[in-house]
């Protein structure tokens, strides 16, 4: 009994710690923003990484995406005759969950764990130890400009996927379904409102900053060797992957609960 | 010059330091020599702030490490790590010129360039060298480049953590004179860890042997061989016989 006692003790305080760890990171990656110098250079080559080079993988999953859902809701409404809602349900299925989650995810399999990977292998080869003995502080130079420009970059690319996920339903619900291409681009734009895409967005920014700095914080925990850098780099797109869904849970009440 | 006293660190259960005092008088090279896992790299982490010790105290220059303005007293310093640690992302000139290109030493890029390239070829690299990326580089190149990166910025006190590690004879034998040189005419204060007794003979004023958390023996470098010390006597002699355990 007292072993079990103790046993769960551990895991909480356990839990506690990781998180408070996490915490202070987050502190001293946002204390920096605040404090001189900026890397712009290295930020503008995190907006590119992390921007411009998901693209591909972001069109592809949301192209998709949009046409399967056009031809499950087709099939589904089909059942009470509600064939006609296609358009509808694509875009608010796209602007309001999938867009964002989706997106989130893609970047939580490729950023996160390139970050991860990268930031963990300067470590194991003394890198982030010779920056420090450069006068360089790591937060600085390898946080913050991956942190912010994911931040600000992720509602771009969701955005671009929720336009691309859309397009995709309007292909398929044209091309296959039968749809007047006209009235399909009415029915969207008519049932979109704003808060669907100001939701939408935050979202993006809020996935942004977590994929960005998981895959920091795990870079900077990693242990030393080859292990330790698989380990970090798998548990850093695990964390974001779950904290992304987690957030999207969150952000969906406080956006859309009555 | 750079004074530590009753030096303590310890990993979880594994105490590294254990009291270890060590003196570097100013224009000094000072070589500390012990078996791996001694705790060499420890020492000189602790005296950059890389690893915080436990106890005992860090002055440079009379001066507490641990109170100093940190960006004023690395800027002091420079560093050639083990492993080179060279920047993967950015191309040889841009890791030399590193501390030039940004923060209080910042220069206008093509003076930091220039600087750069001389820095490189006062290491016996040429000058197209510094378009390339440290990975297309040889182990003995990388250590060049380390060794330019780290007089770069003209520091008054130079760390050589494991100059020689990994290269091959002749190669060992061109950094040791290298980093002789370099010292000398810097007017640097040097603390180099090695094992390698060769790189001692080369680059040493004085030397300094940590053995069990501890410095077990200093003193120049021209009466290591005199010495009656038989740990001392055992490690410069390469034997397995002797007071220090071959298996640890």
């Amino acid at each position: 009994m007292t072993r079990a006692l103790a046993a769960t003790g551990a895991s909480v305080l356990g839990l506690l710690a990781a998180i408070g760890r996490l915490a202070i990171f987050v502190g001293q990656t946002v204390s920096h923003l605040a404090r001189p110098p900026f890397y712009f250079r290295e930020f503008g080559h995190a907006l590119v990484q992390i921007g411009y080079f998901s693209l591909p993988v972001v069109g592809l999953t949301a192209l998709f995406t949009g046409g399967a859902l056009a031809l499950q809701i087709y099939a589904g409404g089909s059942r009470f005759d509600a064939q006609a809602v296609v358009p509808q349900i694509v875009a608010i299925g796209m602007v309001r969950e999938l867009g964002p989650v989706l997106v989130g995810l893609m970047i939580a399999a490729r950023v996160t764990s390139s970050i991860a990977a990268e930031i963990a292998t300067m470590k194991v080869t003394e890198q982030i130890d010779a920056l420090v003995t450069l006068s360089t502080h790591p937060m600085k130079y390898l946080t913050l400009p991956r942190v912010l420009a994911a931040t600000l970059v992720m509602p771009i690319l969701v955005g671009i996927g929720d336009i691309i996920g859309i397009m995709g339903g309007f292909l398929v619900g044209t091309e296959r379904l039968g749809f007047n291409a006209a009235a399909y681009l009415k029915n969207t734009a008519d049932f979109l409102t704003r808060l669907d895409i100001i939701s939408s967005l935050v979202k993006g920014a809020v996935f942004g900053f977590i994929a960005a700095l998981m895959g920091c914080y795990y870079g900077m925990q990693s242990d030393r060797g080859a292990m330790g850098v698989g380990r970090a780099t798998k548990t850093s797109v695990v964390a974001a992957a779950v904290l992304i869904l987690a957030a999207n849970f969150l952000l969906t009440e406080a956006f859309f609960s009555a | 010059m750079i004074r530590l006293t009753d030096l303590h660190k310890s990993f979880g259960t594994k105490a590294v330091l254990r009291g270890a005092d060590l003196h570097v008088p100013k224009g000094e090279s000072m070589v500390v020599i012990g078996g791996s896992g001694t705790g060499k790299s420890v020492l000189i982490k602790c005296i950059l702030g890389l690893i915080t010790p436990d106890s005992g105290k860090i002055e440079v220059d009379g001066q507490d490490v641990t109170k100093a303005d940190r960006d004023a007293f690395l800027a002091r310093f420079g560093m050639l790590f083990q492993g080179g640690a060279l920047f993967d992302s950015l191309p040889v000139w841009q890791n030399v010129a590193f501390r030039l290109l940004r923060g209080h030493l910042k220069r206008p890029k093509a003076e930091a360039r220039e600087i750069a390239i001389e820095k490189l070829r006062r290491v016996g690299l040429s000058p197209d060298v510094a378009d390339r990326l440290p990975a297309e580089l040889s182990g003995g190149m990388q250590k060049r480049v380390g060794l330019a990166r780290a007089i770069a910025a003209e520091p008054e006190i130079i760390f050589f953590d494991e100059p020689t590690t990994g290269l091959d004879p002749i190669m060992s034998g061109v950094i040791n004179d290298l980093i002789r040189e370099i010292v000398t005419e810097m007017g640097a204060t040097a603390i180099t860890i090695t094992h390698d007794m060769t790189s001692v003979r080369a680059i040493a004023d004085d030397v300094a042997m940590l053995h069990a958390g501890k410095v077990r023996w200093s003193g120049p470098v021209a009466q290591m061989d005199d010495s009656d010390d038989p740990y001392l006597h055992q490690f410069i002699t390469g034997s397995a016989e002797g007071p220090i355990e071959a298996v640890r």
